[in-house]
């Protein structure tokens, strides 16, 4: 498939069209050139789809939802990726679509993503996790590289950090971390910095790669031969730089305002899930915590380890009334040490409730993200899932890393 | 010996054909039991406590609600746990029952997900059906395979 030709995304649903969303998801679809499609059936398949599935689901919808799948996954819808979606908060359509979702996965090698949507679901919500679906099926080849060849660039515009990173032959020879203010201006200087201790100037640069929010304004002002969603990028980044191209891998990236959990097989993401509208559960949590007590960001993760969260009484993990159970705990006298834990394990168990579900958890398990740098991360996540938690060198670098990468790509193009 | 996990989870009838066959059944009322006599929690009267939905979400996703995740919790390691199964449909609440359609949807889809023996037979309407269906289970245990652990045991 090359990159102009429309991609087809089955629409697995139990019925956008009476949620008031549909038009939204038109729309999110026609901007990244892909076609919603209905996989067909026959009619008979639906009387025995529940017991066939598994799932006798009293609702006839969620059986035409299981007998889209198995249309699917058996080929008889000539589809490139597959989008599931229901209502949010109907616990039938939640356990419906988890399962299609992992039955799809198990079956075939299609992209997939899954979505609960409400009435105020807009296009732009669903815009990076579309572009992710289209950008893994009509870029397979890009996907599968594996080495870094050339002189090129990477620039990640995240939401609070800009981050640039110059590499030569396989090797990162600069890189440069700022806050983000200015979109354009930031990302700039990050690069300045990169091509400073590279070396090198911009001109000799041979393809340059953009991700992150604001890639797309970065992208055209720097003229980048590469802009891509951060899905993709940062979870080939992660693979990239913990070593584990092959095989199975789970990436967790949690970001200054978002976090996703990407499942990746072979370097190119199957399933994953990008939670956006609590930042309780990204990093912002974290550096409103270390200003609170009166501790720089860097120096957060050190305090955290020595702690125990278990002596901090958390009964929201709300940004605003989650800081105030940690105010309340330091009032009768917490330890900013154990306070620090529990706003590290806040973090971890709000991301293992809403995002990992939605993906299969394969060992190794890479954390990235600014976030990651904070030792108590990696540490309540691994306690939380009793598993390893791998966290590469410049695992703060992903996104950039990733750019750089799959933008060598056109170089040799 | 197989362990048969059975459905509905709470049917004293299929559990008792069970182990009269010479299998263990996995039952709910086993694992009510070790909950409710667990000593230092008091959390009654099952002393199912707010870590328990928590649990339940390998099986079900936050959205789902606590109850059933709550009874996730205790029947999704009986799933994991058994290796052979028997399901009943369409059985009177005296029969078993979870007591939440959503929990007995995703337990049943679960049970069929395993690779391992199963039975699946509707509750018997007539006395002739009522005599088939216990001819079908018996049939059905005596073809189990013994488990790994048992040939184990029958040595010592």
């Amino acid at each position: 498939m090359n990159d102009e030709a429309v991609v087809k995304v089955a629409l697995v649903s139990c019925g956008s069209e009476y949620a008031g969303v549909h038009g939204e998801l038109e729309s999110v679809a026609s901007s990244v050139n892909a076609k919603l499609v209905y996989p067909e059936i026959e009619i008979d398949i639906l009387d025995d789809i529940g017991k066939d599935f598994g799932i006798e689901a009293a609702s006839p919808d969620l059986r035409l939802m299981m007998a889209r799948a198995k249309a699917v996954v058996e080929g008889l819808s000539d589809v490139d990726g597959v989008f599931i979606t229901s209502c949010f908060r109907c616990a039938e359509a939640a356990i419906v679509r988890n399962e299609v979702r992992r039955y799809i996965n198990k079956h075939s090698e299609l992209p997939v993503i899954s979505y609960s949507f409400t009435e105020r679901t807009t296009a732009a919500t669903l815009l990076t996790r579309m572009e992710a679906l289209t950008t893994i099926a009509r870029r397979r080849h890009l996907l599968a590289r594996e080495k870094q060849s050339g002189l090129t660039a990477g620039i990640d515009s995240g939401s609070t950090t800009t981050k640039a990173v110059v590499m030569r032959d396989n090797e990162i020879i600069g890189s440069g971390w700022v806050p983000t203010i200015k979109v354009i201006d930031s990302a700039t200087e990050a690069f300045n910095q990169a091509l400073e201790e590279a070396g090198v100037k911009q001109e000799d640069i041979q393809a340059i790669g953009t991700t992150g929010y604001g890639r797309f304004l970065i992208g055209e002002h720097f003229g980048a031969k590469l802009i891509q969603e951060e899905i993709t990028v940062n979870s080939k980044g992660a693979v990239y730089l913990a070593n584990s191209q092959k095989g199975h891998a789970t990436v967790i990236d949690i970001g200054g305002m978002d976090n996703k959990a990407i499942s990746v097989d072979d370097g190119i993401p199957g399933m994953f899930t990008m939670g956006g509208i609590c930042a309780g559960a990204s990093g912002r949590f974290l550096d409103m915590t270390a200003k609170r007590l009166g501790v720089d960001i860097t120096e957060l993760g050190a305090l955290a380890v020595k702690g125990m969260e278990q002596n901090v009484d958390m009964n929201s993990y709300c940004i605003v009334f989650g800081i105030q159970s940690l105010v309340n705990s330091l009032a009768k006298g917490s330890t900013p040490e154990d306070v620090a834990a529990a706003a590290c394990h806040s973090v971890v168990e709000q991301i293992f409730e809403q995002q990992l579900q939605e993906v299969d958890v394969k060992e190794p398990l890479i954390l990235v993200g600014g976030s990651s740098l904070i030792e108590g991360v990696p540490k309540a996540l691994g306690e939380l899932l009793k598993i390893n938690v791998l966290v590469p060198p410049n695992s703060h670098l992903i996104g950039a890393v990733g750019s750089a990468l799959l933008s060598s790509g056109f170089v040799e193009e | 010996m197989a362990k048969v996990i059975i459905y509905p989870t709470n049917s004293l009838i299929l559990s008792d054909l069970v182990q009269r066959f010479g299998h263990t059944p996995i039952a709910m009322m086993e694992k009510i039991k070790e909950k409710v006599t667990t000593v230092g929690v008091d959390s009654p009267p099952m002393n199912i406590t707010a870590e328990e939905p928590k649990h339940g979400l390998k099986y079900a996703a936050v959205e789902v609600p606590a109850g059933v995740r709550g009874r996730m919790a205790i029947v999704g390691p009986m799933i994991e746990e058994a290796e052979a199964g028997i399901i009943v449909g369409e059985s009177p609440m005296a029969f078993g029952c979870m007591g939440c359609a959503r929990t007995n949807e995703l337990t049943k889809y679960l049970i069929r997900s395993r690779e391992m023996p199963i039975l699946e037979l509707e509750f018997p309407q007539t006395d002739d059906e009522g005599q088939e269906f216990v001819y079908k289970i018996a049939e059905f245990l005596e073809s189990l395979p013994e488990s790994e652990g048992d040939s184990e045991e029958a040595t010592e």
